[in-house]
């Protein structure tokens, strides 16, 4: 098993006082696999990427613990997590477009990276030319300025540097979020490319686009409010979603092919409870067309079938 | 009733605008009373800009637009101000829309003062939660506020709402959902369609194709500033002829159909030649369904 979290708390320090942004947050990882993380903005689902590779500065590791290939990763230690980076664990970050140093040339930043990490330039030069060109860039691009360079094709330049050292674990951070159509489906094919060839070992992908993660993603997660709500093979949460709010984002998502006459989306009422002090029991209780009065209680995970999980009182099994 | 006559805009760029890029190439496409007529394109495909020549935001290079048959490029400032009265914009990010420092209802106070400055305060605030309450606001929970209080989608509604008070023909809507969570971002699609049954003609211009085929009736894929493909929402979805489109479709993730299960490779298009040249001229290919030939 490549990855296991168990019981993840992670807190943003505010002035008004702690955000519970993850709370309570288990999961495992097969060798192999790609995990989709979905959910509206707000819950957590950053966050979760961020814990396993670099706190920032308001960030505080509560409880919780992480080990990834039977090693513990030291989340709250910057400095010991420093040494994991990139070989263990790597991350496409968000704004991928902004993630070269625009003041120099690819080639060099690549060299200054890899110094950094007491590795030779040289020696990997040719493994990354390799691999630049698989996903359709020449060796010329190393003696480009990031300015020179589309954002697609430096989206590609920042996905095949986050995983030339054979990461481990690779978190992709909305990584399709700022391209175009046929760009978001090339960047997403590599991610899987990359897995089929054994790049990376297993995958995060956070994302906020549902149908976007279920063309790539073995299993997806749905987080709310800082917990994960329901997990399940790909194929299972979109045909037979069984949590309410897994249904409702499933039920708001228009498609190519459906038109405004034919069916009626509908939206979530309401929005999702802040996090300073969160609610007791089940977060989505009023937002819930289910709701009752147990679901004031902490909602029990419920194991519908084999690897689908959901943490809810009405889940029948 | 708005209509693009052979649209061209070129805009100067580079050092001391010693370049020339055209960015919208012999546009023409009307909209009825009562319609949302998508306009779909990826960056750089001049759609933003075609939304920005309509608002007169920016000149117009070559060819016209008409509002009821009328030329609505404005002489001076009396008869822009006349033509907002008609035409109203709501664009992407709602947070920039609006002035952080005020309370996010200014917007409604600052129209009364330069387009009804006779209508008396009551009177206006008895309008403004009227209309609030046609865009499904409860004026309540929204007036009052600031903008860091309230949600993207709560504001882009408090926009259309604005528009709404000007009695306005045509809205613009550049990518407003684009940036909305998928829970909230329905409310504001469902109310653009209901707009229709006001006799609104809405441009809702947007990158991603299932949001247009959510709403319009009509859609125009643009590429490279020149329309590709233009027709009933219905026919250019199910039945696209320009390899563009058919691309641009095949690649759009769906809930229920995956990438993997019938692979197809996307087909080699035309490369972007010379802008300033006409582009291929649009051909009928079915009834009320036109594309690019080549």
């Amino acid at each position: 098993m490549a990855l296991q979290v168990e019981d993840l708390r992670v807190h943003y320090r505010t002035t008004k006082g702690d955000v519970h942004a993850l709370d309570g947050v288990s999961f495992s990882l097969e060798d192999g696999e790609i995990v989709g993380l979905a959910g509206e903005s707000g819950c957590g689902k950053t966050t979760l990427g961020k814990s396993l590779i670099r706190l920032d500065g308001r960030m505080r590791h509560v409880g919780g613990s992480a080990v990834l290939d039977g090693d513990e990763l030291p989340i709250g230690d910057d400095r010991a997590m420093n040494a994991r980076r990139w070989k263990e664990v790597s991350i496409i970050p968000q704004y991928s477009m902004s993630a070269l140093n625009p003041t120099r040339k690819i080639g060099k930043m690549t060299a200054e990276l890899l110094r950094a990490r007491g590795k030779s330039y040289r020696s990997l030069k040719g493994e990354l030319v390799r691999r630049l060109e698989l996903v359709g860039l020449s060796e010329k691009v190393l003696d480009n300025y990031p300015i020179e360079l589309s954002g697609g094709m430096k989206q590609r330049v920042v996905m095949v540097l986050s995983t030339l050292l054979d990461p481990s674990l690779l978190i992709a951070d909305e990584v399709t979020s700022a391209l175009d159509v046929t760009n978001q489906k090339a960047v997403a094919e590599t991610l899987v490319k990359f897995r089929d060839m054994g790049f990376v070992k297993s995958m995060i992908v956070v994302t906020h686009d549902l149908s976007l993660v279920y063309q790539i993603a073995d299993t997806i997660m749905v987080m709310y409010a800082g917990r994960i709500v329901e997990k399940s093979p790909a194929e299972t949460i979109i045909k037979a979603p069984k949590h309410p709010y897994t249904k409702a984002l499933i039920g708001a998502l228009p498609e190519v092919g459906l038109e405004y006459g034919d069916e009626r989306l509908k939206s979530i009422p309401g929005k999702p409870p802040h996090l300073l002090e969160p609610p007791t029991g089940c977060r989505f209780r009023d937002r819930c067309p289910l709701a009752s009065e147990e679901c004031f209680q902490e909602p029990p995970k419920v194991v519908v079938d084999e690897g689908h999980e959901v943490a809810c009182w009405k889940a029948e099994v | 009733m708005l209509e693009l006559k052979n649209v061209w805009k070129s805009y100067r760029v580079g050092a001391l605008g010693s370049k020339r890029l055209v960015a919208v190439r012999d546009v023409s496409i009307d909209i009825a009373p009562g319609e949302v007529l998508s306009v779909v394109g990826e960056s750089g495909s001049g759609k933003t800009t075609i939304g920005k020549m309509v608002l007169q935001l920016t000149s117009v290079s070559r060819g016209s637009i008409l509002l009821d048959g009328a030329d609505v490029t404005a002489k001076g400032h009396a008869q822009r101000k006349e033509y907002y009265r008609k035409v109203q914009g709501v664009f992407q990010d709602p947070f920039s829309s609006y002035n952080p420092i005020f309370k996010a209802d200014r917007v409604f106070e600052t129209l009364r003062e330069s387009y009804h400055p006779q209508v008396k305060k009551a009177e206006w605030n008895a309008r403004v939660e009227e209309v609030l309450q046609s865009v499904r606001l409860d004026p309540g929970s929204v007036l009052g506020k600031y903008p860091h209080q309230l949600s993207g989608g709560q504001l882009q509604r408090m926009l259309i709402a604005r528009a709404l008070l000007l009695d306005i023909k045509v809205l613009v809507a550049d990518e407003i959902i684009s940036m909305l969570d998928a829970s909230t971002r329905i409310d504001v699609l469902n109310l653009l369609a209901e707009l229709r049954e006001r006799g609104l003609g809405v441009l809702f211009i947007t990158h991603d194709l299932s949001l247009a085929n959510y709403i319009s009736e009509r859609v125009v894929i643009m590429r490279h500033g020149a329309v590709v493909e233009m027709g009933e929402t219905g026919k250019v979805f199910t039945d696209p002829q320009h390899p563009y489109s058919r691309n641009l479709l095949g690649s759009v993730p769906q809930l229920h159909r995956k990438w993997s299960d019938d692979p197809v490779e996307p087909e080699a298009l035309q490369p972007d030649g010379d802008r300033e040249a006409d582009p291929a001229p649009l051909v009928k290919v079915g009834d009320g369904h036109w594309a690019a030939a080549g």
